[in-house]
């Protein structure tokens, strides 16, 4: 049964399958293990991240392709519900038409992209990805009359949805049965399924062929699969899973702006949870995404009091301010690629 | 990977056709110029953006070469070197801050000392970064394409983030040397003196470099390693060290490229490697990677397209040369001029 | 005892997971030819190759001219005077000829009176002197290629198949160039395929299968023993 949940991809280490236990265990139950809004928003971004991350490694860890849009195919889906709900009002149909169309378009155009550039050489995806990718964000933040431009979009949702709306006159541990905790569990169950989506995917005999391209692409080319073919496919792939990400993004928040979704940072931050969780392995982004939110919202504080407490020496205190976060991801992030290629789940794996 | 075409052992004379194909690129930009010409008003408007448009293109061209270069001779692919143009760009106008009174003096002779001085520095300072940056980042992930782009990557954002350690979040702003403020007027136009310079600076760059690649033995090692490097180890030529001197000379004409640019927006922050690097990496493609030619038609196209356009439809700048590469793909899949690779 | 300038002993070398050598023994005399001869796909390359240090051995040994290059770099091994002219000639097809040539001038310019008997020897060059050398046809490609290594004296040649693909007027001016430079007193390492060019270079003769030597003795041995050739070789000589 759990076999088949997980695709025949046991988790292979004990300590690995504490951590993803303890992981989905928290998820699940997060709005009553940690009440309070900014815990229980710190779990959405979570699994909502897992997706995202996940949805990436479908392309670097199993296509072995670098890609700088996966931001930008996030967006699509964002910018598809926000924008379907402002024109059509609050509804699940405007929710479910945005998200679809935002998903669509990102499989469209990843299709455009790749066809372009992986028909020739990968490296020329990587650098087309980043260049259409600031293209965008910057058509995005120009094209204020229909995106809103910097500013974003805020939008309403479904009120069945929101915290005025409560579908049982009781409290379970303390937590108020409203339409809050139903976004919440509409999240985490759409993440799940997503992800266990792409779980399927990768052992499926198409993730199959990825791999052996990743490992051989000559070979794979010889043995006679269309290199390109399977390429372009998980590209789709993973743009429209990114996108559907992105629409849980935005659902979640009820806004969408250029910095919560296009921005480079957010690419940044995606490639850095793929690496440390470990790249190829699926698990990797539950592990990945899951440290890495956590640490963003709690560690930078911790950056901050080391911060104060070397103020009098020079340089110092710039070093460890916590703006200079992503000065310290860098530097992990080279170091995880030198020596931890396989990332936190490759490591628990070998050890075991 | 698609294979070049076999070169045709026939020693026939070239078809009308075929002796077009070899000089499309530079038609392609005299056929932008005129497009512009057409589609723009007034020709004195016309004249400026062209100006304009040439002297980003120089700056592109300068930022862009060394990566190419990096490319064609080892197959590394520098997602880092953005950083080289804004450490050049900070090193530069910090020097250019320091040297006030010769900066701000009237003198045109004082100015281009400044000038002069601000270059040296930065590209000193971008050429020794440019060591340390392949020993520690590049060398170790020879060979792999994959960790490259990712290893290069995380060079970029460290370096953006230490640049913002020792120089401050806030971008800074500056004036131009006095001399090369404002313009002249030819035929009715106003060309910025400052884009003039950077238009002669591009071009004895270009010149200087086709020097060195036509005309001296290093540049045959590079030309003949860009095509096949295990020969000319074979030969006797240690690549490596021929490479590290690429790497290097490459850093330091971004860091050129960094003050060149940091001075033509009249601002720099710590992103300024990056924001040049979309037009840096439409540069190469369009131009075919490894093609030092290639790089120099290709930057001088989008930096015309991109000012014409931008005077004409501001928003759609940007996606124009998106716009420029998806055509040129579709007609040359491996850019304008291939590179003849022989593995 | 006869003075080797090269001397291989149990090399093995791997490419990927492939065991392509496996435990190759071979002795070049000095200023002789040696052929290196076998079926196609046998480990000719590779011995080749392996010695000029594109592939590493990873057991046995390369001695060249009382050195130990097993280990060396590329550009350190031709340095000591080993010339290589590989399978696919290797030709720079950006650069001119004349920039082929002054490029495999390692220690400076081209020496005036070499450039002259090269010319003799190869009429054709001069005639593509300027010429880009992507656009020289497969013939005068491996003159070039031929020529590139000869344009500095060097101790050692290794060559790949010089006569691959040729016109037989083609394969007589290279022969007669190889036969000049063996009267110069250069030791070459040859593969061959075609066996008439074989028997006529040749002093001794390196018969390989499987990654290994099967077969050595002198080339005048092989050329008289037809038996010998078919065991050999089989029929590759033949078709060639």
């Amino acid at each position: 049964m759990l076999n088949t949940i997980l695709s025949g991809d046991l988790p292979r280490s004990k300590v690995l399958a504490a951590m993803l236990v303890a992981i989905l265990v928290c998820l699940a139950l997060a709005p009553f293990i940690f009440p309070g809004v900014r815990s229980v928003d710190t779990a959405a971004r979570i699994c909502i991240f897992i997706v995202l991350v996940a949805s990436y490694d479908l392309l670097l860890g199993y296509g072995g392709i670098v890609s700088f849009a996966h931001t930008m195919f996030f967006g699509m889906g964002a910018y598809g519900v926000a924008l379907s709900s402002k024109h059509m009002g609050a509804g699940f149909d405007a929710l479910a038409i945005g998200a679809a169309s935002g998903a669509l378009l990102a499989a469209l155009l990843a299709l455009v992209i790749g066809l372009f550039s992986l028909r020739v050489r990968a490296i020329f995806f990587a650098m087309i990805t980043l260049a259409v990718a600031s293209a965008v964000a910057v058509l995005v933040s120009q094209l204020s009359g229909i995106t809103g431009g910097e500013d974003g979009l805020s939008f309403k949702i479904p009120r069945a949805l929101g915290p005025a709306f409560k579908f049982a006159d009781i409290e379970l541990f303390g937590v108020k049965m409203n339409g809050k905790l139903l976004k919440y569990y509409l999240v985490f169950f759409s993440c799940l399924i997503l992800f266990l989506l792409m779980l399927r995917i990768v052992h499926s005999p198409f993730g199959r062929v990825l791999l052996a391209i990743r490992e051989n692409d000559f070979r794979a080319e010889a043995i006679g699969y269309r290199v390109v073919h399977y390429r372009v496919a998980a590209t789709c792939l993973s743009a429209a899973i990114a996108a559907l990400a992105g629409a849980l993004y935005a659902i979640w928040l009820r806004y969408v702006g250029p910095d919560t979704t296009l921005s480079m940072e957010l690419m940044i931050d995606i490639l850095l949870m793929v690496v440390i969780g470990g790249m190829g392995t699926m698990y990797g982004a539950v592990i990945g995404a899951t440290i890495f939110v956590l640490a963003q919202n709690y560690l930078q504080n911790l950056l901050n009091v080391a911060g104060q407490a070397v103020a009098d020496v020079p340089l110092l205190p710039q070093l460890l301010n916590a703006d200079r976060w992503l000065l310290w991801l860098g530097v992990l992030f080279i170091l995880s690629i030198y020596f931890f290629p396989t990332g936190i789940v490759g490591r628990l794996r070998k050890g075991n | 990977m698609s294979v070049a075409p076999d070169h045709s052992p026939t020693m026939a004379r070239l078809t009308l056709s075929e002796r077009l194909s070899v000089y499309a690129p530079v038609l392609l930009i005299i056929a932008i110029i005129i497009l512009g010409f057409l589609a723009i008003p007034s020709n004195s408007s016309w004249l400026t953006l062209t100006v304009s448009g040439l002297a980003m293109g120089m700056m592109i061209f300068i930022i862009a070469s060394g990566m190419t270069l990096v490319f064609g001779l080892m197959d590394v692919i520098n997602f880092g070197h953005g950083a080289f143009v804004s450490v050049g760009a900070f090193v530069g106008v910090s020097l250019i801050l320091a040297l006030q009174h010769l900066s701000g003096s009237p003198s045109l002779a004082m100015n281009l000392v400044a000038l002069f001085i601000a270059i040296i520095g930065a590209m000193g300072a971008t050429a020794v970064m440019g060591w340390a940056f392949e020993k520690v980042i590049v060398k170790p992930v020879y060979g792999h394409h994959l960790k490259q782009i990712l290893v290069t990557m995380g060079g970029l954002i460290v370096v953006e983030q230490l640049i913002i350690v020792f120089w401050g979040p806030e971008e800074i702003y500056l004036m131009r040397p006095a001399a090369l403020q404002g313009s002249i007027t030819f035929l009715g136009a106003a060309l910025e003196k400052y884009r003039l310079v950077a238009v002669a600076i591009g071009l004895i760059v270009f010149l200087g470099m086709r020097y060195v690649l036509r005309r001296t033995k290093i540049g045959l090692i590079v030309r003949a390693g860009v095509e096949n490097g295990e020969m000319v180890e074979a030969l006797g030529y240690r690549l490596r060290i021929v490479f590290i001197g690429v790497f290097l000379a490459g850093s330091a004409l971004a860091g050129l490229g960094g003050v060149l640019w940091g001075l033509y927006q009249e601002v720099v922050t710590a992103h300024i490697g990056n924001d040049t690097m979309i037009l840096v990496f439409i540069v190469v493609i369009i131009g075919g990677l490894g093609s030092v030619e290639g790089c120099f038609i290709g930057a001088l196209m989008v930096g015309l397209l991109q000012n014409y356009v931008a005077f004409l439809e501001p928003k759609v700048a940007l996606i124009s040369n998106i716009g420029l590469m998806v055509a040129i793909l579709m007609w040359r899949p491996m850019g304008m001029i291939p590179v003849v690779k022989a593995k | 005892m006869v003075d080797n300038i090269l001397t291989l002993s149990g090399v093995k070398t791997n490419i990927a997971q492939y065991h392509i050598l496996q435990g190759v023994d071979l002795e070049v005399p000095r200023g002789e030819v040696t052929m290196l001869l076998g079926r196609n796909g046998v480990g000719k390359t590779t011995t080749l190759r392996t010695i000029i240090g594109h592939w590493r051995a990873h057991e046995g040994s390369v001695m060249f001219d009382g050195e130990d290059i097993t280990q060396m770099p590329t550009p350190a091994i031709a340095r000591l005077g080993v010339g290589f002219v590989p399978e696919d000639m290797g030709i720079f097809s950006d650069l001119t000829v004349q920039e082929n040539m002054t490029l495999a001038a390692v220690s400076g310019p081209i020496d005036s009176a070499r450039l002259d008997w090269l010319f003799s020897v190869f009429p054709a060059l001069g005639t593509f002197w300027a010429k880009d050398a992507g656009t020289l046809s497969g013939g005068q490609k491996q003159m070039l290629s031929i020529a590139r290594a000869m344009v500095e004296e060097r101790k050692l040649y290794l060559i790949d198949e010089p006569t691959k693909g040729l016109a037989p007027a083609i394969i007589s001016t290279m022969a007669r160039a190889l036969r000049d430079l063996k009267n110069q007193g250069a030791s070459i390492l040859l593969v061959e395929q075609n066996f008439s060019v074989a028997k006529a270079l040749g002093d001794s003769a390196n018969v390989m299968e499987d990654g290994r030597m099967s077969w050595s003795g002198t080339m005048a041995q092989l050329a008289a023993d037809l038996e010998l050739q078919e065991r050999l070789m089989g029929l590759s000589m033949e078709s060639h």
